[in-house]
């Protein structure tokens, strides 16, 4: 099989600025924000009823996607969750693709088949999110297998919460990865919730002592900072890409708000004192906001006008998604068998 | 169907053959299982392939069917044709996520933009003694899920063909193969053939009452159509070889012309692909019908070890030749 040609690295196509930087802070706080404000969107989608289904929102985790996916070119590959609207993005999903999607239109990724728990976006190397808590680990080290077998050096991400932790699939495919040294990187997002439960409660010893039983190297990393997501996400892909094996990443972060779009009443898992402890003290947007102005990368008035450019991006997303047809009736059938 | 090149080989030489064949067409074509490179597989159908390709595409796995089964669908969505080996067809309960909700539901859920082109190969049969965990038929599990195809092939020749179309299809398909089976032997044309999934083939011709048997009871019922025309019935004998695509027209002819049916797998009877089977005939041949269609499948109870119980099991001839000679009136 042939390498694949499409190597172009993410940031070449979506410079914020023009300029082309060694690395481009200002615009991994643009793909936050995007994130932030699409979700932002999709929260007033669902609570106003326009969105069918359920909604689990990535706003508090945006550094993860963000931070890690800048690490990575736009043949690698990644896998996703059912909190995945951020992995999309940050891998660069159209926002209008996303929304279509989200509304169950033929215009969407999926043609309206998968919704917000499966978009996948083959053109930038998503293999897709997954509903199964730790159903996608097989798939994202299989790409990884593939990437081997086909003699690419692509790299493969899976993502996945800590939730996770408690399925036997992830422990499986980890060793294999581990003995065949494959080329992928282990992103464990640990948001301190499985649904409604503090990850402690279900949680034995150390997250990072179970790759390490593998002899896959760990490192443990502050999610909320873009900057040392990136950075550490670069050492692991470095490292896949040169063929020496997995890697394993924890970054601990936090999910502002519920479970999905309808856990509102949280009181009774978390305090409100502890959510706002991370909004106002640990927020990665005004983390990495500060930096860039303190460090002269940008003025607060150029990071504010980007809202504007977003706000559009976003209106003209919904519009499209709102005006874009329903599958036919005649679709139901179709895509079962290739 | 068979020219001067047709030569005898076994059911296991002819999957062996199968996959030799397609791995050197096509180089996206690997294996993945336990103990499948130099062990062969404990039933050895798969000797001198890690030889010939190497271990690199033949494959050896920790003992984890659910990873090494989603690691298959990972590499089959980015470019490579996995053909999976869960050595006893009970262990595909352990790969059920990977194959039910992954495997299955990619191509659809992603809008047709993914395909899985993945094999899982296994195994069903009973009466080797293995007890309740080494001997189920369940291929009724994967042929009830939107998105699998089931083969069972039950000759040589038909195992052959029938799986170099599996491993070209960009479906996952799984694969069944009886245990019992692998050496038995059958003529398999030295050339290149393939048989489409989803097409029927009548074993042999009868105009009193259908046996449709699948996979290892095809024998079965060939073995009953023998003792049966010795009683002056008829039987015409159907093998769907898959029961998804099933191939409900020459059932539903052949219930037809002969007006009696029984339908004979090793899979359990309840629920099964027995009861779906009838169920194609009684709606498609209703008004043809002598009698009701009958369903034989293995009882309803986990495999017992002893062989003085597992034999209950499993239909046998005897049985198939009492259930027809009573269905048609001649007890």
């Amino acid at each position: 099989m042939s390498k694949t040609t499409d190597s172009s690295s993410q940031n070449e196509r979506f410079s914020s600025s023009g300029e082309s930087p060694e690395t481009d802070w200002v615009r991994f706080y643009l793909q936050m924000l995007r994130i932030r404000m699409f979700e932002e969107q999709v929260n007033e989608l669902y609570t106003s009823a326009r969105m069918p289904g359920l909604a689990h929102l990535y706003i508090g985790q945006e550094a993860v996607a963000v931070g890690v996916c800048e690490a990575l070119r736009n043949d690698d590959y990644i896998t996703s969750t059912h909190r995945g609207h951020g992995h999309c993005l940050a891998k660069g999903g159209s926002i209008d693709l996303m929304f279509a999607e989200l509304l169950g239109k033929e215009a969407g990724y999926c043609r309206g088949k998968g919704g917000s728990m499966h978009i996948a976006d083959q053109q930038k190397g998503n293999l897709g999110a997954n509903a199964i808590v730790g159903g996608s680990t097989g798939i994202a080290t299989g790409a990884a297998l593939s990437a081997q077998m086909r003699k690419t050096d692509q790299v493969s991400v899976c993502f996945f919460g800590e939730g996770a932790l408690g399925q036997g699939l992830l422990y499986e495919v980890m060793n294999m990865a581990s003995i065949w040294k494959l080329p992928v990187i282990y992103v464990c997002e640990n948001n301190m919730y499985n649904e409604y439960t503090h990850f402690r409660e279900t949680t034995a010893g150390e997250i990072k002592a179970r790759p390490e039983a593998f002899g896959i190297p760990a490192e443990v990393g502050d999610g909320q900072n873009v900057r040392a997501v990136y950075a550490a996400a670069s050492r692991a892909v470095e490292r896949a890409r040169q063929g020496l094996g997995p890697y394993f990443l924890q970054f601990d972060t936090y999910r502002y708000h519920g479970h999905y779009v309808g856990d509102v009443d949280r009181a009774y898992y978390r305090s409100k004192q502890e959510e706002r402890e991370w909004i106002t003290k640990r927020d990665p947007l005004q983390l990495h906001a500060t930096w860039l102005v303190e460090e002269g990368l940008a003025k607060r008035d150029d990071l504010e006008k980007m809202r504007t450019r977003i706000e559009a991006e976003i209106s003209a997303g919904v519009e499209f998604a709102t005006q874009t047809p329903f599958p036919d009736a005649s679709e139901v059938g179709e895509n079962v068998y290739s | 169907m068979y020219t001067v090149e047709t030569r005898e080989i076994t059911f296991a030489e002819a999957i062996r053959e199968a996959l030799a064949e397609e791995m050197r067409r096509d180089s996206s074509v690997f294996i993945i299982g336990e103990d499948v490179a130099e062990a062969g597989t404990p039933f050895k159908v798969l000797l001198g392939l890690a030889q010939e390709f190497g271990v690199g595409r033949v494959i050896d796995t920790p003992i984890s069917e659910p990873g090494f089964t989603g690691i298959a669908v990972g590499a089959a969505m980015t470019g490579m044709r996995p053909v999976v080996d869960i050595m006893f067809g009970d262990f595909i309960t352990l790969t059920m996520d990977q194959m039910v909700n992954q495997a299955a539901k990619i191509h659809y859920m992603s809008g047709g933009r993914f395909k899985v082109p993945m094999v899982m190969r296994t195994t069903l049969g009973a009466t080797r003694r293995s007890a309740a965990q080494h001997s189920q038929s369940l291929h009724a599990l994967f042929s009830h899920i939107p998105g699998l195809k089931v083969v069972l092939p039950s000759t040589p020749y038909d195992a052959k063909g029938l799986l170099k179309s599996a491993i070209r299809d960009d479906n996952p398909v799984a694969f069944f193969e009886d245990k019992m089976m692998f050496r038995v032997k059958g003529p398999v044309p030295a050339e290149d053939y393939t048989i489409p999934l989803g097409v029927a083939d009548i074993k042999r011709t009868g105009t009193d009452i259908t046996l449709v048997g699948t996979s290892s009871m095809v024998q079965v019922a060939l073995a009953a159509a023998d003792r049966l025309a010795e009683s002056g019935i008829s039987a015409e004998v159907v093998d769907p070889r898959t029961t998804y695509p099933l191939d409900k027209t020459a059932l539903i002819e052949s219930a037809k012309k002969t007006s009696r049916a029984i339908v004979i797998d090793e899979g359990y009877n309840r629920y099964g692909v027995t009861a779906e089977i009838a169920s194609v005939i009684a709606e498609g041949a209703f008004y043809y019908l002598d009698a009701p269609v009958l369903r034989m499948g293995a009882m309803d109870v986990p495999i017992p070890f002893s062989p003085a119980l597992e034999d209950l099991t499993v239909p046998t001839p005897e049985s198939v030749f009492r259930a027809a000679t009573a269905l048609c009136g001649r007890n």
